[in-house]
């Protein structure tokens, strides 16, 4: 009895650092997606397809073309920058003006294109990127080295785009637009300017995130569709457009999802994740930090 | 409420569409219609909400519910799916209300509605995938075939007898539509859309009020997608439930016109229509290929075209009839969170 208690702890202790681990990307997703929000009030669904395609971009750089993972990242981050900027000219911009639902569901017709895009082009197949990181041996406990970096890199894209939006002169812009988007363009501020410069960090944040999912998890057409719905949940619960909300969350539901997957299959801790946030909505409507009113 | 001549057209139109089957049998083309009749139903139950700023995306999520509990329980407990059905819509229902009364009660409108109800579709695709022992998983589900009594397990090989059901279910939301639209709720609900703060100040129940149409829409959704499942004999977690069948179901009424009756039946015929043609154009080499230039389409009809075709059409055939209220001069008007 003594050691199976034992061996309970470990895995638990297991787990809830691996949900620690887990929580440091999808609060880089949470982060990108709160970004949007937050300055140009739009809500991209096909956010998730945009780390899908950027983990293609990792998978053919690195297995087709033997570009070294490290090379490779920075240029599937700039790559995946570069569609989030093209997604906003081409799609957000026409409809600034439009009610927002339309502007929701054009990103929604987005995910359609990007999702069969890639079907198109990659095929259905799982692929994986064959780097094999070794894993971790801490005491009696397992830890991926992949999901360990991922944690790292998740964190210091996080503090970079804080430095960003602090102590330069278009980050402080953009938190200005954020809060006031008709006043900004009085003050000499291109507001188009900074809608595209945030976007392409939008999607240089998913960028992020791809190079990182890539090592965890085998990409396919579909693979946004598993942690999407996610990343809205939690864009909710830390309130959308709260950075440090959004954080937050990120860590409470990736411990959820963690701790859920001990028990019984990942599935079921994306379950709870959302039986949970059910219960959240009863008890902090307006999100996790909101101030009560 | 409606003229003679309306009415006159209506029965006219219905009995033309009875007759259809007995007439021309083509079963390719009876099947697209069953499609067309079916989906449109599914079409018309999203609008009933998102008509009045509801915009949900979580219908995908009772559509599967409808179609898989009824498989499961004719499957597992040989529960005849004229009891199974029932059973998977109180099954949508209780969801739809567990989900709305938190939403409603707390004035998550907007951006936050949309997401937590497209969360709730992607978690019911992925509970249909978890439970793979029993559903299949991404593989498909098939209910087994009957022995016995075709009409008691509600399984027909006959293609008339099926459009003749599908249109059946096709007046049925049609009906119920035009009884929300007459009704008092439709007002309520109108001026919900408009201002909840002053809607509940002039008396609205607001929670009530919505709640109200979200389980109207989620039980109709649900037996669209029961109906659906004994139609095909074969459903996968794709076909009726996630994010992409959410999405389908609002890019239809958008396209088909939101504020018209037929609108969502238009946005069927025309996206099914779209889908089946790419579908063949492109062959079965090219998978994707179909949906690409679907979702394509989709994106610049928003853009271009956010009233739908229907509504567009009807705008412009008669511009004196009403002085239309603000909340339809555009597509949707949703609240924006308090900014």
């Amino acid at each position: 009895m003594q050691a199976f208690l034992d061996i309970f702890d470990i895995y638990l202790l297991e787990a809830v650092i691996n949900g620690i681990l887990l929580g440091g990307v999808l609060a880089l997703l949470a982060l990108g997606l709160n970004l949007i929000f937050g300055v140009i009030d739009v809500t991209w669904i096909c956010y998730a397809e945009l780390v899908m395609i950027g983990m293609y971009g990792m998978y053919f750089m690195v297995q087709y073309y033997g570009i070294s993972y490290f090379v490779a990242a920075p240029l599937t981050i700039l790559l995946v920058a570069v569609l989030g900027a093209a997604l906003h000219y081409l799609v957000i911009a026409p409809l600034l003006t439009a009610p927002p639902i339309n502007q929701l569901l054009a990103t929604g017709g987005v995910l359609f294109v990007l999702q069969s895009f890639a079907t198109v082009a990659f095929g259905i197949d799982f692929r994986n990127l064959g780097i094999r990181l070794p894993v971790l041996a801490f005491g009696e406990m397992n830890f991926s080295y992949a999901r360990l970096l991922s944690f790292v890199a998740a964190l210091v894209g996080m503090v970079a785009v804080y430095l960003f939006m602090t102590r330069t002169f278009t980050g402080t812009a953009i938190r200005a637009i954020s809060q006031d988007r008709q006043i900004m363009a009085l003050m000499g501020v291109d507001t188009r300017r900074i809608y595209l410069i945030t976007s392409a960090l939008g999607g240089a944040l998913a960028g992020l995130a791809a190079c990182l999912l890539v090592l965890q998890y085998d990409v396919h057409p579909f693979v946004g569709l598993s942690f999407g719905p996610i990343t809205f949940l939690i864009c909710v619960l830390g309130g959308l457009g709260n950075f440090i909300g959004g954080f937050i969350a990120a860590f409470v539901f990736a411990e959820i999802i963690s701790l859920g997957g001990l028990f019984s299959d990942l599935e079921w801790g994306y379950v709870l994740a959302f039986a949970f946030f059910i219960v959240m909505m009863f008890i902090r409507p307006a999100g996790l930090l909101a101030r009560r009113r | 409420m409606m003229g003679q001549g309306r009415l006159a057209a209506w029965g006219i139109g219905l009995a033309a569409l009875v007759a259809l089957p007995f007439v021309y049998r083509d079963p390719y083309h009876l099947h697209i219609l069953v499609l067309i009749l079916i989906w449109s139903f599914a079409y018309t139950s999203w609008s009933m909400m998102g008509r009045f700023g509801l915009v949900s995306l979580g219908h995908g999520g009772f559509m599967g519910i409808g179609a898989y509990v009824t498989a499961l329980l004719w499957n597992h407990l040989g529960l005849s799916p004229w009891i199974g059905i029932p059973i998977s819509m109180v099954a949508a229902g209780a969801l739809a209300l567990i989900v709305g009364y938190p939403c409603f009660r707390f004035r998550i409108t907007g951006h936050y509605f949309v997401l937590v109800t497209l969360a709730l579709s992607g978690i019911v695709l992925q509970v249909i995938t978890a439970t793979r022992d029993y559903t299949g998983g991404s593989l498909g589900y098939t209910p087994n075939r009957t022995s016995g009594n075709k009409l008691l397990a509600l399984q027909f090989d006959d293609k008339t007898t099926w459009y003749l059901i599908a249109l059946g279910i096709w007046l049925f939301g049609i009906v119920v539509w035009h009884w929300v639209d007459r009704s008092m709720a439709r007002y309520a609900l109108d001026a919900i859309s408009e201002d909840e703060d002053a809607a509940a100040a002039a008396g609205v129940d607001v929670t009530a009020e919505k709640l109200k149409i979200t389980l109207l829409s989620a039980l109709m959704t649900a037996l669209a997608g029961a109906i659906y499942c004994q139609y095909q004999m074969f459903i996968t977690p794709d076909t009726v439930s996630g994010i992409a069948v959410s999405l389908q179901m609002v890019f239809a009424a958008i396209v088909g016109g939101l504020f018209v009756s037929l609108g969502p039946t238009v946005g069927a015929i025309i996206t099914i229509l779209l889908a089946e043609t790419l579908r063949i154009g492109f062959g079965t080499k090219a998978v994707g290929w179909d949906n690409l230039v679907y979702g394509v389409l989709l994106v610049l009809f928003i853009i271009f075209l956010p009233k739908g075709i229907l509504g567009s059409l009807l705008d412009r055939l008669k511009p004196q009839r009403k002085v239309p209220r603000a909340h339809e001069q555009e597509a949707v008007q949703i609240a924006r969170p308090g900014t």
